[in-house]
């Protein structure tokens, strides 16, 4: 017999030696991983597994639900679409759990299981080869919340005149009642396809053996219909400490601008003429934390960066009259989150300026996938017909090719903007007409996609240092989409934070707009970067970083100091940190109808994240149901067996035990 | 597997010690409690037990598999012969509280014999040991999952129930026999007791073949159980009278007044 837990002793003369043992037992026994050894002849966890969450907005859920004690299902690997008869139809040992390799992810095949979800439970995704190409968005991005409505102009409005994302199809905003989870292609891979081949594989047509391998998934959201809703549950808990069922989604805006005004004043400022140079921070994929959004924002907002380091150190030998304001805005693709939030704080003057300050505004949209080296200017046609704003905007049309004149504007953070107010405006982007990325918002739209291929024998160090063109914007696009834990991150990043540089790039959605002063990996990054490529470097200490205020030429109103660690010097290991003084700030990002309370808001994002509590995957053997039955039928036979043998023997007992006499005790 | 496999082996591991509960012990308190006695000193000799053991385990090279083996018997061996000696001592605590009893109760005679309580403590043991044996296991038959992803037979938990009961009705018949020989000082059949339990507790050693542990396994139940019959005042032809239904005019004719 092997030892389990020691059982309770009263009375122990040594009890306190018996309570150090039994804390060293637990400790032993937690510390190593296999306390459970029945569970592990039967389980396989799956670590490595991406889910598909709920998202609500004021209208609807999209998204995917599990139940709650999960999905089981055999496990079917799909190899063509044809074969989708056997999960829904042929099969017959239902529900299946279907595997899909990447080129096999369509909208057509997901929408055939989504119809028959009742012998489907789950679908599991392997990410292989790109398809040629693959856009889950909607084929007209953001087009409720944009500036182009029914009212601002009919023929505009809806995408009329020119369909952003011609391959969207909308797999993203669909709704699934099934678990879907994304795999990455390694050993558990490995795993389940020899499970799969040792046990489910059809020979010559005959019916399936059990055991069978099957799958089980684990994702169940707790928040239904739609925000309002969600908000309404969460709230009616009047504990201290209510429960939230689902939380909204935001973020941070990082702004900065060339002349810092004092952060603490807020409203118009007279004489004052900003331009606002903006980019998107953030992206999106089908599943959610696989986000990588090289042309869709990374294209754009590097461009920005490398924009802003140049133009500093051209306005430090030659300031201008004019202000400007790099804005990069977070949370774009759920409805502009970021832009909305700072034209309504502009608007109720919560911010140090507002959209009187503002006299035009430039954004890069997708500026990487182009041929040749065309790039294009778009503008919105409806406030072009307002002459002072025609003016500005021809005055910018130098060296490049323009869009045509009726067309609208892509989407773009600028929208937001015109939606306020009729201000000159235009976005550079590599498209002409519809969008050249034929991965817009999905988890192709990474390094491989812009051609970002480094030769495979160098070693991190000598592929950040891999120079094509300008160095500092391979740089930066090496860390952003290859690798964020590299020596140049390491150097402007924060002691306290270089922690979030990881050995692949960080990840670009949005997520939850946390209570405490958190934001994302990406929000730091950019800040950081950003401060070290605008700010100055100072020699304060440490602790006069902290608190510069005490010395007679800091203000923390204008600047904010950020002790950051530094390069560390060829010939010793102790990096040299330093404090840079920096106009850049990070500026709350969540969406104006949480403020109002305003769930069902038509003017604003209204997007929120279900809550849920544990994700999990694993697999297993299922036996057969009659083998089940089978041990039912004989553990009630074997109950009443014995109880009628017992029965029997207990009712003649005293004639079955009767012939030996106790020696010394006269009783029975 | 499903809550039909978890009551399928519940029954089957529990169903006759479930059933002997019910109808001979659950009626007597004073029984009940020398059954829940006995069950605690069973768990006595498991903490002493688990606890040389994991202590070697501790101190011993983790790497080298044989040794883990080794020590696997040993600790298996240490285990049957621990149990035995708490047997032992609750016999010998019983005969000291004997007399302490008889004062206690109004009654002239002794109100449960050494025989009944010899029955009572082997179940007792029986119910700790089967507990410790299957509860583990039975908590993991309700999940979804059977065993053998990794290669295990996928009849685990149906042999584990059955290897269960039999340890449960084992724990039974070596109580009675064990008690009657200490009565009647037969140290030989003690020592045969305590070989048969290292016998099956060693015929585990085959697992995964349960063909070779169950079954001979099953064949020491019924010779053990046959023996405990004799020993607790069995005989054929009372057997024979039972089954005849001639037990009333046997009765009729051995009346003798209480």
């Amino acid at each position: 017999m092997t030892g389990r837990g020691p059982g309770t002793i009263i009375g122990f003369p040594h009890k306190r030696k018996l309570v150090t043992s039994i804390k060293l037992f637990l400790f032993f026994c937690l510390s190593d991983v296999s306390c459970n050894s029945v569970a592990q002849k039967i389980y396989v966890e799956l670590n490595n597994t991406v889910p598909c969450v709920r998202l609500l907005n004021a209208t609807h859920q999209i998204g995917c639900q599990s139940s709650i004690s999960g999905d089981t299902g055999v496990i079917h690997v799909l190899e063509s679409e044809a074969d989708l008869e056997w999960p829904l139809s042929k099969g017959p040992n239902p529900p299946y759990m279907v595997l899909l390799e990447s080129s096999l992810f369509t909208k057509s095949i997901m929408m055939k299981m989504k119809n028959a979800s009742s012998r489907v439970a789950g679908v599991v995704v392997v990410p292989k080869t790109s398809p040629p190409e693959f856009s889950p968005h909607t084929t007209c991005p953001n087009e409720n919340t944009g500036v182009y409505t029914e009212t601002y102009d009919h023929n505009l409005a809806h995408c009329n005149t020119t369909v952003w994302n011609p391959r969207g199809n909308g797999l993203s905003y669909e709704e699934f009642d099934f678990p879907v989870f994304s795999l990455k292609e390694d050993n558990e891979t490995e795993v389940i396809k020899q499970c799969y081949f040792d046990h489910n594989r059809v020979v010559n047509g005959s019916g399936l053996q059990y055991p069978l391998c099957a799958m089980q998934l684990f994702s169940h959201m707790h928040a239904v219909t739609d925000t309002a809703t969600c908000m309404r549950r969460s709230s009616m808990d009047f504990s201290t400490s209510p429960v939230m069922v689902c939380d909204p989604l935001g973020g941070y805006n990082v702004c900065a601008f060339i002349r810092p005004y004092n952060s603490t004043a807020f409203g118009h400022k007279e004489n004052e003429s900003v331009v606002i140079a903006a980019a998107r921070l953030d992206s999106k994929a089908f599943f959610l934390e696989d986000s990588t959004g090289a042309e869709g924002s990374v294209s754009g907002f590097v461009t920005l960066l490398a924009a802003a380091q140049a133009l500093c150190e051209a306005t430090q030998e030659a300031p201008r009259t004019r202000n400007i304001l790099f804005a990069f805005f977070h949370g774009e693709v759920f409805d502009y989150i970021g832009s909305s939030r700072m034209v309504y704080d502009m608007k109720n003057n919560m911010f140090v300026i507002d959209l009187d300050n503002v006299h035009s505004i430039l954004e890069i949209g997708q500026v990487a996938v182009r041929s040749g080296t065309n790039l294009f200017l778009h503008s919105d046609p409806v406030s072009r017909r307002n002459n002072t704003v025609h003016d500005e905007v021809r005055g910018s049309e130098m060296l490049l090719f323009v869009a045509h004149f009726s067309q609208p504007l892509p989407p773009s953070s600028f929208q937001r903007f015109l939606r306020a107010r009729a201000i000159p405006g235009i976005v550079l982007a590599d498209h002409q007409t519809d969008f050249n990325n034929r991965y817009y918002e999905s988890f192709y739209d990474n390094a491989a996609h812009l051609n970002l291929t480094y030769p495979s024998n160098l070693s991190p160090e000598e592929q950040l240092e891999f120079v094509t063109d300008t160095a500092k914007v391979t740089q930066m696009l090496y860390g952003f989409l290859v690798r964020s834990n590299n020596s140049w991150f390491q150097a402007v990043m924060a002691p306290e934070l270089k922690d979030i540089l990881q050995p692949n790039p960080p990840q670009y959605y949005v997520g939850v707009a946390k209570s405490s002063h958190q934001a994302n990996a990406l929000t730091y990054l950019v800040q950081y970067l950003l401060a070290n490529l605008t700010g100055t470097a100072t020699n304060l200490t440490q602790s006069q970083c902290k608190k510069p205020d005490e010395l007679p030429n800091e203000s923390t109103y204008l600047y904010s100091y950020l002790w950051v660690q530094g390069m560390v010097p060829p010939n010793s290991t102790q990096r040299e940190s330093f404090c840079v003084r920096t106009a850049v700030r990070l500026v709350k990002a969540v969406s104006p109808a949480f403020d109002l309370g305003d769930y069902v808001s038509k003017e604003y994002s209204t997007w929120t994240k279900s809550q849920w509590k544990f994700i999990k995957a694993r697999i297993f053997l299922v036996a057969s149901r009659d083998l089940e039955m089978l041990t039912l039928g004989v553990g009630v036979a074997v109950l009443f067996t014995s109880l009628l043998v017992t029965y029997f023997v207990s009712t003649k007992a005293d004639v079955l035990f009767s012939s030996v006499r106790e020696p010394n005790n006269a009783a029975y | 597997m499903t809550a039909s496999v978890f009551f399928g082996c519940t029954f089957i591991a529990f169903g006759p010690a479930i059933a002997l509960f019910l109808f001979t012990i659950a009626r007597d308190p004073l029984r009940v409690i020398f059954l829940i006695a006995g069950a605690f000193f069973w768990l006595c000799s498991l903490l002493l037990s688990s606890l040389v053991w994991f202590i070697t385990v501790q101190i011993s090279n983790k790497e080298s598999s044989s040794q883990q083996k080794g020590l696997l018997i040993f600790g298996v061996v240490l285990s049957v012969l621990l149990q035995e000696t708490c047997r032992f001592g609750y016999y010998k605590l019983l005969k000291k509280a004997n007399e302490g009893l008889l004062m206690l109760s109004a009654e002239e005679t002794m109100p449960i014999s050494i025989r009944q309580l010899a029955y009572v403590s082997g179940l007792g043991f029986g119910f700790m040991s089967g507990a410790f044996s299957m509860v583990n296991i039975l908590a993991d038959s309700v999940g979804p999952g059977t065993t053998g992803i990794h290669g295990d037979s996928q009849h685990y938990f149906l042999s584990s129930a059955f290897m269960t009961m039999a340890i449960i009705l084992l724990h039974m018949f070596w109580g009675v026999v064990f008690f009657d020989s200490c009565e009647k000082q037969h140290w030989w059949s003690l020592a045969v007791v305590v070989i048969s339990h290292l016998l099956v507790s060693c015929l585990t050693f085959q697992n995964p073949q349960y063909v070779g542990s169950l079954v001979p396994t099953y064949i020491i139940v019924f010779l053990v159980g046959l023996w405990a019959f004799f020993c607790s005042g069995g005989s054929l032809r009372n057997l024979k009278l039972c089954l005849t239904c001639k037990d009333k005019d046997f009765l009729l004719a051995n009346h003798r007044p209480r």
